[in-house]
């Protein structure tokens, strides 16, 4: 009887290689919240998070929230002898473009805004056709760019230089922080328990053709 | 005696990148792609060396501008006084503000140069197919593949800065030249970090055995 018990399970192992060390071994069956690492480089090969697609859905939709509130607020307010002088994160491209340096405008404008934006929005595109038992076309595609984006959306890094700024500022004048920079730093852990929340073999299971 | 591990390249499987799907590589076919998700499938990333090498190579050159000329100048009341990451610091030091300062020492001056040490020295190391070590040699990739990104603060805060100090003659903050470099920097040693193949550490201790 346990010989097989163990049987069974052996069968339900699966071959796999190490992306960072092209080990080839086999993984057992994961359940919810257990990893597997490669027994030769220690690589974090798979994890079951078991979460639902609710649940990421409902952090994608809060970040999303978040992000909107974040880019149409203002951020950061300076007062100097009764001057004031607003800004936000678009302001900030802005102004970088006005004075020539395009280079970096278009940098800021990629890993503050455009990818932090197209990363959620893809999330949208793969994740509620799944929870509708559906398949929207190119999902594959798009999954697969959200992917790529990751590494490009740079919001905690930005948050630092915010509080940077801040700091460097403190002596020059006052400074009054606008309800952009709450909304952006509360953006942050949203993302992080969005992108974490998610099982992208799972995902990748789920998108295969079975017809 | 050394454990005699199988490797996917040996079997004949392929791993896709994209998707994580293991399939056996079919002989005799030029390119394949992978069956679930159509990515072109690689045993190794293509050309992975030397493109690690030219963007490497590319970020050093950069790297010269971006801290020779100012990242950006302050003007106060008509006085202009440019700044360089360096001296950027160095007036934090000299404000007092001890944790700033090690914040953006970190990030601007440890972190780029570590991370172009660290793929040199793995480049050389899988260059002369170097077996020693490959675990620590694996995570310090990690390592440059995940700390690049904290090199951005003093770029954001430049674009901060830029648009909330237009105070006309009072004060006015501009970007310069040497922003654009080390902004160069930090894309282009991404860029090094992801071309750059962590199983090529490995297949030095397989050509051990054979």
């Amino acid at each position: 009887m346990s010989q097989m018990i163990k049987a069974q399970a052996e069968s339900r192992t699966h071959l796999t290689a190490c992306h960072d060390c092209d080990l080839l071994f086999h993984i057992p069956h994961l359940k919810k919240g257990e990893q597997a690492h490669c027994p030769r480089c220690g690589a974090l090969v798979m994890e079951r998070k078991g979460n639902s697609l609710d649940y990421s859905l409902a952090l994608a939709l809060t970040s999303l929230i978040l992000f909107v509130m974040a880019n149409f607020n203002v951020l950061l307010r300076m007062n100097v002898g009764g001057r004031t002088q607003e800004e936000n994160i678009i302001s900030g491209v802005n102004e970088l473009f006005v004075q020539g340096y395009w280079e970096i405008a278009v940098l800021v404008f990629i890993v503050s805004i455009l990818a932090p934006l197209l990363k959620i929005l893809c999330l949208f595109y793969v994740l509620i056709p799944l929870r509708l038992n559906t398949r929207f076309p190119y999902a594959k595609e798009v999954f697969s760019f959200y992917e790529t984006l990751s590494p490009w959306s740079m919001t905690e890094v930005y948050m630092l230089g915010i509080l940077v700024a801040l700091v460097k500022l403190a002596d020059l004048a006052t400074i009054n922080v606008g309800i952009a920079l709450y909304s952006f730093a509360a953006l942050i852990p949203f993302m992080a328990a969005t992108d974490a929340s998610l099982d992208d073999h799972e995902i990748w299971e789920s998108l295969e053709p079975t017809d | 005696m050394k454990k005699l591990y199988n490797t996917a390249a040996h079997k004949g499987y392929l791993l896709c990148h994209t998707c994580h799907l293991l399939s056996k590589a079919a002989t005799h076919v030029h390119s394949i792609h992978c069956p679930r998700c159509g990515t072109r499938l690689h045993s190794r990333k293509p050309n992975s060396l030397s493109r690690t090498w030219a963007l490497t190579l590319t970020a050093y050159i950069l790297y010269i501008p971006a801290n020779l000329l100012p990242i950006m100048t302050v003007t106060m009341s008509g006085k202009g006084e440019p700044d360089t990451i360096f001296s950027g610091v160095k007036e934090l030091v000299l404000g007092g503000m001890w944790p700033l300062a090690l914040l953006i020492f970190f990030a601007s001056i440890t972190v780029p140069v570590l991370k172009l040490l660290i793929l040199t020295y793995l480049l050389l190391s899988v260059q002369f197919k170097s077996s020693w070590r490959p675990k620590e040699r694996t995570i310090l990739y990690r390592i440059t593949e995940t700390v690049g990104r904290w090199s951005m603060i003093d770029i954001f805060v430049i674009a901060i800065l830029v648009a909330l100090v237009k105070l006309g003659a009072l004060a006015t903050i501009e970007a310069g030249a040497g922003a654009v470099a080390f902004g160069g920097v930090v894309v282009i040693t991404m860029f090094a970090a992801m071309s750059f193949d962590p199983r090529l550490i490995w297949d030095a201790l397989e050509n051990d055995h054979e």
